[in-house]
């Protein structure tokens, strides 16, 4: 068994008050308060802090809001590789593989965990950089398959319902105007043609009132 | 092997053709019906709970899982084929219902000259306008015969919309190129997002024809002819890639499933895989059977006296090459129709366009929207252009969400990531449309399917090969419609437009649309198509094949509505009459 990994996140390192998704549950996390440590389901804790670290480049936090750092994308990914998506469950990996223009897809063998696991090698000490180091880093690897999966999946991280681990407090929906699954729109659709309608976000388990269980955490 | 008690008739497919089958056999005749599906079971209640980008949208979980089988595709028949080993230009699905559970329900009809294509191209342009390789087919059916059977669908469905050409009398704010309708539409059409309002007025203003999108996601709430009854949508959004969660949609989980459910003479097993049609050749040739894997893994014969293959596309296809059915086609010499007449379906970006006002696109449907049909099939003259047919152009009113959508930025921006293409991203996340463009596939010899001589499914069956790549008519035809698309974006108010970059080498990671056609056609001769208009196979006087996988080539049209047609009317020509007497019915 592998040995026990935990992201530590502290609010100073965050910088200041935030909300943060612990395994489901939102934590707010203010200044004044302890660090807290998230159990990682895949990654090695420099694993994670160096995912943390691209996606926050990625995605930063800056002037236009909050980015991946306040969303949990780092613990969304962590889920999605310990996971069916992680491991390539649902693609065709039968042999042989062999090279293929673009408009065939990906061909290759490697699966997302094992493109992490790999790739993340030659990031090694990223999260230790200045982000001015770690843009030229990630620019040098702008074109390898980690990179398209970091900034996929950060995107995802962003967005995803908050289930999922990513978009704590909705803060990628509330970026975005998007309420989330609002069953609802047919009074609205019609009636708001030129103006911003932005209803205030709501999660899947908050519209339907049930716990719905993600495919991340089916077996 | 463990063989079961023979049935009067076993439907391989619980989706949209299958399962209407059962449904229209089940209920007009005491006959004893298995439906064999190889995914999981489905009911619409399950949808509430699915309102989930990530699984749904993203990780697709209600498509086919490609780990067990995919298709393999090479552009031309001197490359390697390699498996397409994710989903993406085109999303079969799996499970009770099939593809029709997460269809976004856009419901036109087919141009009634698509029908007679071969011929109406040959009278009007003369032969030499064919391109060289075509292998363009009339279907040896007209329009006018399918007319009542679009109309039963229609009412099936309920589809919302307004007639533009009523028993041929032309009326405005309907689509007025359509063929002639016999009836109104079900019900009215939907609302309509911003978006598309401001293309309705755009496209109005230059003189064109728009019109509501037909949609079978429908506008108020109605009860079909078998007494089912749904509610109006409600704009959630959650659509294509989607079960409909308050059942506005159109699927066959609300339609037909609960009839079928009623009905003892019809079974429905799920989780089995079938892998062989048995037949007997010779003088009194027929299908005896199939032969499955069960979900306990057994292996299962289940002896029927018809035979009814209903598997999308590809498994209609591959289903005949596995089990030794017909002659497999050989683009080299001609010879053969099984795998013949593959065609996709056109579906260029023609014009994303960038607005300075918010749009709301999280409210939508996936059939609510605006289309205009001005350059469509034949309605406009061809003469100096240079390419056969056409196509829609579209602003559809899809409920956008933000994984797929963010990040849609103009061109002006060339950042990938960081600050500056996050704010861009985010400014222009809801202020971003794009008119489509659906067109016409002409059918090409060297297009066609047969099986991969390495790659296998997880029972090791090989998988099917595509060969597919797009020519220079479709090429032309999707040059042709992108300055169209952006004249009315500029008339939209566009701030910014980005027109589409052309079609190149056929692209299977890029969605398209999942309206793949061909590999067992219906004709008029056995020499090139494997089953007669009556979707019955030329033969096996026993064995029916139903769905797109029928048609010679495809329409601009979305083929559900089409194929649902073809389904009514062979199930009354085999109550009518095959029953009575079987064997031939053309």
């Amino acid at each position: 068994m592998r040995r026990r990994h935990f992201l530590t996140l502290s609010a100073a390192t965050l910088g200041g008050v935030l909300v943060y998704s612990l395994d489901r549950k939102v934590s707010l996390l203010a200044s004044t308060q302890k660090p807290i440590r998230i159990p990682l389901r895949f990654f090695t804790e420099t694993e994670a802090l160096i995912v943390a670290a691209a996606a926050s480049r990625i995605f930063p936090s800056d002037d236009s809001g909050p980015g991946a750092r306040e969303a949990g994308v780092a613990i969304y990914i962590d889920r999605q590789l310990a996971a069916s998506y992680g491991r390539d469950r649902y693609r065709y990996t039968q042999p042989p593989f062999e090279d293929a223009p673009p408009e065939l897809g990906y061909q290759a063998k490697e699966t997302p965990r094992q493109i992490y696991r790999e790739g993340l090698k030659a990031l090694k000490g990223l999260h230790l950089l200045p982000p001015a180091e770690q843009d030229t880093a990630l620019r040098q690897m702008e074109s390898s398959v980690l990179f398209a999966l970091l900034r996929q999946n950060t995107i995802e991280g962003m967005f995803c319902d908050p289930m999922h681990g990513g978009n704590a407090g909705m803060v990628g929906w509330q970026l975005v105007g998007f309420p989330g699954p609002r069953m609802n729109n047919y009074d609205d659709v019609e009636k708001h043609y030129g103006e911003a309608f932005r209803p205030k976000p709501a999660s899947l388990n908050q519209v339907t009132g049930k716990k719905i269980r993600p495919s991340e955490d089916e077996s | 092997m463990k063989t079961l008690p023979a049935v009067d008739a076993v439907i391989i497919g619980g989706g949209w053709a299958g399962l209407l089958m059962a449904k229209e056999l089940g209920s007009r005749t005491a006959l004893s019906i298995v439906v064999l599906e190889r995914g999981v079971p489905r009911q619409t209640s399950d949808y509430t709970d699915a309102m989930d980008e990530l699984d749904y949208a993203i990780r697709l979980r209600m498509m086919q899982d490609l780990s067990e089988e995919t298709v393999t595709l090479r552009h031309n028949n001197s490359q390697r084929a390699l498996p397409l080993r994710q989903h993406g230009s085109f999303l079969p699905g799996a499970g009770v219902g099939g593809s029709g559970e997460h269809w976004n329900a856009q419901c036109p009809r087919f141009l009634p000259d698509c029908f007679e294509l071969l011929s109406r191209i040959t009278e009007k342009y003369g032969a030499k306008s064919l391109p060289e390789d075509h292998s363009i087919r009339d279907w040896g059916i007209t329009y006018d015969e399918l007319e009542p059977y679009y109309a039963r669908t229609e009412k099936l469905l309920g589809v919302s919309g307004k007639a533009g050409n009523l028993n041929g009398k032309q009326i405005d704010g309907g689509n007025i190129f359509e063929g002639w309708r016999s009836e109104e539409y079900p019900t009215p059409p939907t609302k309509l997002p911003y978006f598309s309002a401001l293309f309705r007025d755009a496209a109005t203003s230059l003189g064109y024809h728009p019109y509501s999108a037909p949609s079978a996601t429908i506008s108020q709430s109605y009860t079909n002819p078998d007494g089912i009854s749904r509610g109006a949508c409600t704009y959630c959004g959650f659509c294509g890639r989607f079960g409909c969660m308050v059942g506005a949609k159109a699927q066959p989980t609300n339609l037909l499933l609960p009839i079928i459910q009623k009905r003892k003479n019809i079974v429905l097993r799920t989780g089995g895989w079938v892998r062989r049609i048995l037949f007997d050749s010779g003088t009194n040739s027929k299908a005896r059977g199939v032969t499955y894997i069960d979900a306990s893994g057994e292996e299962i014969f289940q002896p029927a006296s018809l035979v009814f293959l209903s598997s999308w596309t590809f498994n209609n296809t591959r289903l005949l090459l596995l089990s030794g059915i017909g002659k497999p086609y050989d683009p080299a010499t001609g010879d053969g129709t099984v795998g013949s007449n593959l065609t996709h379906q056109v579906a260029t970006p023609a014009a994303t366009v960038f607005f300075e006002q918010p749009l709301n696109r999280f409210m939508g449907s996936g059939s609510a929207g605006i289309l205009m049909s001005d350059f469509d099939g034949d309605v406009f003259d061809h003469g100096r252009l240079g390419f056969l047919r056409g196509g829609v152009l579209t602003a559809r009113g899809y409920g956008f969400q933000p994984i797929a959508n963010f990040g849609v930025v103009p061109q002006s921006v060339k950042a990938k990531w960081g600050s500056e293409w996050k704010k861009a991203a985010i400014s222009y996340y809801d202020r971003t449309g794009v008119v489509s463009f659906t067109g016409e596939h002409l059918a090409y010899k060297g297009n066609c399917m047969d099986l991969d001589p390495t790659y296998k499914d997880k029972l090791g069956d090989p998988l099917l090969r595509l060969t597919l790549d797009w020519q220079d008519n479709e090429r032309k035809m999707s040059d042709f419609a992108t300055p169209k698309a952006v004249e009315i974006a500029r008339a939209m108010g566009a701030k910014e437009i980005t027109p589409s970059s052309g079609l190149r080498r056929y692209d299977a990671t890029r969605y398209q649309s999942t309206h793949v056609q061909g590999g067992t056609i219906m004709g008029n001769s056995p020499a090139h198509s494997v089953v007669n208009p009556y979707l019955q196979h030329w033969q096996l006087p026993n064995l029916f094949i139903l769905g797109a996988s029928t048609f010679p080539q495809n329409s601009s049209a979305n083929p559900t509505p089409t194929v649902l047609a073809f389904v009514y009317r062979t199930a009354d020509a085999i109550v009518g009459r095959y029953l009575k007497s079987p064997g031939p019915l053309a």
